[in-house]
């Protein structure tokens, strides 16, 4: 079972890991500590790998600091749901294959609610019920499916759309 | 009959690809410029050296270290990155190297000629955006993606749709871009322009301080990119490729239309860059600290009109006036042009070129409790410092006239 952690719309980076907790500021492993250590302490303490963020829309707008989904990561967040994601955060969670789900599933689940995330399918079992979760077009679920671009460079030794060149 | 005019977007991918492309396109480019500041290099070294365990980047050429984000350094911490990113650049060649003192990394990347019109330009920071000031492809990237195009001198991008800003007329005095910009950030919203390119009409008369304000700005609507046609006497002077031109008929996503004449100076309010109101709406809001800078608003423009309004009048009891010009440039000329001595008299302290406070990080960040009036960019919550703290954004006219008031004002009531 995982566990929702539910947020509001356009979450920014300098909620998700504010500019002073950057690695850059502190050091690389205490990153794990910082996620939403101001706009919601208890996430950091409390989260349990294979939990998921169900979000609003714009979820992650504001810097391009990788540190903030890297963050998420650290934590061992398994996927964000949300209708919209900001770009930048979007190309970070691929390149660090951190899931992400462009769908509004704020009314059927509740913070705190006790979900099952099946990846595969990709779907989200809330009370009984399996909500189908969207895959981004092909090349996108590829590179996420093998762990980001730069698995997916590194395994093919090419970028993505480069098969069709 | 297919329509063959593209956006500005569109042409410079579709240059870059040898094909036409469109909006929605999923498209690998060569990148023709690089930059990468002190905050994020780091990591794309870590991933460069451990993830792709490459060994040179594509081009030393095409690529530009900047050191501006925590310059100079404020701890231990960051003067150790600071010497990994000092030692790596050197060892891969690479001669745009910027070191602290030089200035904010977009700032420097224009005024040296970093990057210049119809390029396709990444940088670590999410106002590169900004280099659509000259007519480039400017956006943002994070800390793994620069490592791959460093290392391979492509990447993915999806061909953006472009918003239209149609502008008519003329800013009234004490009126400037960053208004407009503010305007812009309060009718679109946070995601309004969310993957899409702001593409800017009518403004072949605006200098390119103006212009670097305005395309830095569409990062706060979620753009990709941001982009003027680099026409009009701003442009003199500068290699426009030939195929590099406003195209009627183009298909735009939606066209705004905005009339200068009617725009009055505005302000965003915490916590939302697009919680945007005229200054005449805000009511009477008492500051403790103005922050003249950072790449949106330190040009020596800012500071000169800020000079006048301060000149031969003191800031007003309790307030901090912090002035960091946005490049070493900048500083050296409005220390030769008399700016900033007139800044000094008026009660202004002095930063070291760079970001400053903007990202919260040192050199002036705000306590809890604390109200700042920024010439900067973004006010989310803990942005400039301490959770409890509140920025609001405006012009550097603005900025100037609240640090005499102590509240703040209208620049045009004056």
């Amino acid at each position: 079972m995982a566990t929702i952690w539910l947020f509001g719309d356009d979450v920014d980076t300098d909620q998700i890991v504010p500019g002073r907790y950057a690695p850059y500021m502190n050091s690389e492993a205490e990153l794990a500590k910082y996620p939403f250590i101001e706009a919601r302490p208890e996430f950091a303490q409390e989260v349990q790998p294979g939990d998921i963020i169900v979000a609003g829309t714009n979820f992650g707008c504001g810097s391009s600091r990788e540190y903030a989904p890297r963050a998420l990561t650290a934590v061992g967040v398994a996927a964000i749901i949300a209708p919209s994601f900001a770009r930048i955060f979007y190309r970070n969670a691929l390149n660090l294959g951190l899931r992400l789900f462009e769908i509004d599933i704020r009314d059927q689940v509740a913070d705190r609610r006790q979900v099952e995330l099946d990846l595969a399918r990709p779907a989200l079992l809330v009370d009984g019920q399996w909500i189908e979760l969207p895959s981004p077009p092909g090349w996108l679920r590829e590179a996420w499916d093998e762990g980001g671009i730069i698995q997916y460079y590194l395994k093919h030794g090419r970028l993505p759309l480069e098969e069709d060149a | 009959m297919s329509n063959e005019a593209l956006t500005l977007s569109e042409q410079i991918l579709s240059h870059a690809m040898g094909r036409p492309v469109r909006a929605g396109d999923l498209v690998i480019v060569e990148v023709d410029r690089c930059m990468s500041h002190d905050s994020l290099t780091p990591e794309v070294i870590d991933s460069f050296r451990n993830e792709l365990k490459a060994e040179r980047v594509y081009d030393p050429d095409r690529i530009a270290i900047m050191i501006d984000h925590v310059a100079p350094a404020a701890s231990v911490a960051t003067a150790d990155a600071q010497v990994l990113v000092r030692q790596w650049a050197r060892e891969q060649g690479i001669r745009q190297f910027y070191d602290v003192g030089y200035g904010v990394c977009h700032v420097v990347m224009i005024e040296e000629g970093l990057v210049s019109p119809g390029e396709i330009a990444f940088g670590t920071d999410s106002h590169a955006n900004a280099y659509g000031a000259v007519g480039a492809f400017g956006t943002g990237v994070g800390s793994r993606d620069m490592a791959l195009t460093m290392a391979t001198g492509r990447n993915w991008l999806r061909v953006p749709e472009t918003i239209r800003v149609d502008v008519r007329g003329r800013f009234r005095p004490g009126v400037v871009p960053k208004d407009l910009s503010l305007y812009l950030c309060g009718l679109l919203g946070l995601d309004g322009a969310r993957y899409q390119t702001v593409e800017f009409h009518g403004l072949d008369w605006l200098d390119l301080d103006g212009r670097e304000t305005l395309c830095s700005m569409t990062t706060e609507l979620g753009a990709k990119a941001g982009i003027i046609p680099p026409t009009g006497p701003a442009a003199a002077g500068w290699d426009v490729p030939e195929w590099l031109v406003v195209q009627e008929g183009a298909a735009y996503a939606r066209t705004i239309v905005v009339d200068l004449d009617e725009l009055t100076p505005q302000v965003a309010r915490p916590y939302a860059t697009d919680n945007v109101a005229p200054i005449a709406e805000v009511g009477e809001v008492p500051v403790d600290m103005v922050f003249i800078g950072t790449c949106t608003n330190g040009r020596l423009s800012d500071l000169q009109a800020a000079a006048r309004i301060l000149d031969g009048q003191h800031v007003a009891p309790h307030v901090r006036l912090l002035v960091i010009p946005a490049s070493h440039r900048i500083l050296a000329e409005a220390t030769a042009d008399g700016t900033l001595a007139t800044l000094l008299a008026a009660g202004a302290t002095l930063g070291t070129p760079g970001c400053g406070p903007c990202i919260g990080r040192h050199m002036g960040v705000i306590g809890a409790g604390e109200v700042c009036l920024s010439t900067g960019n973004r006010n989310f919550r803990g942005r400039m410092g301490s959770p409890d703290g509140r920025v609001y954004l405006a012009s550097a006219e603005t900025a100037a006239v609240t640090a005499l008031a102590g509240v703040i004002t209208d620049p045009t009531g004056l």
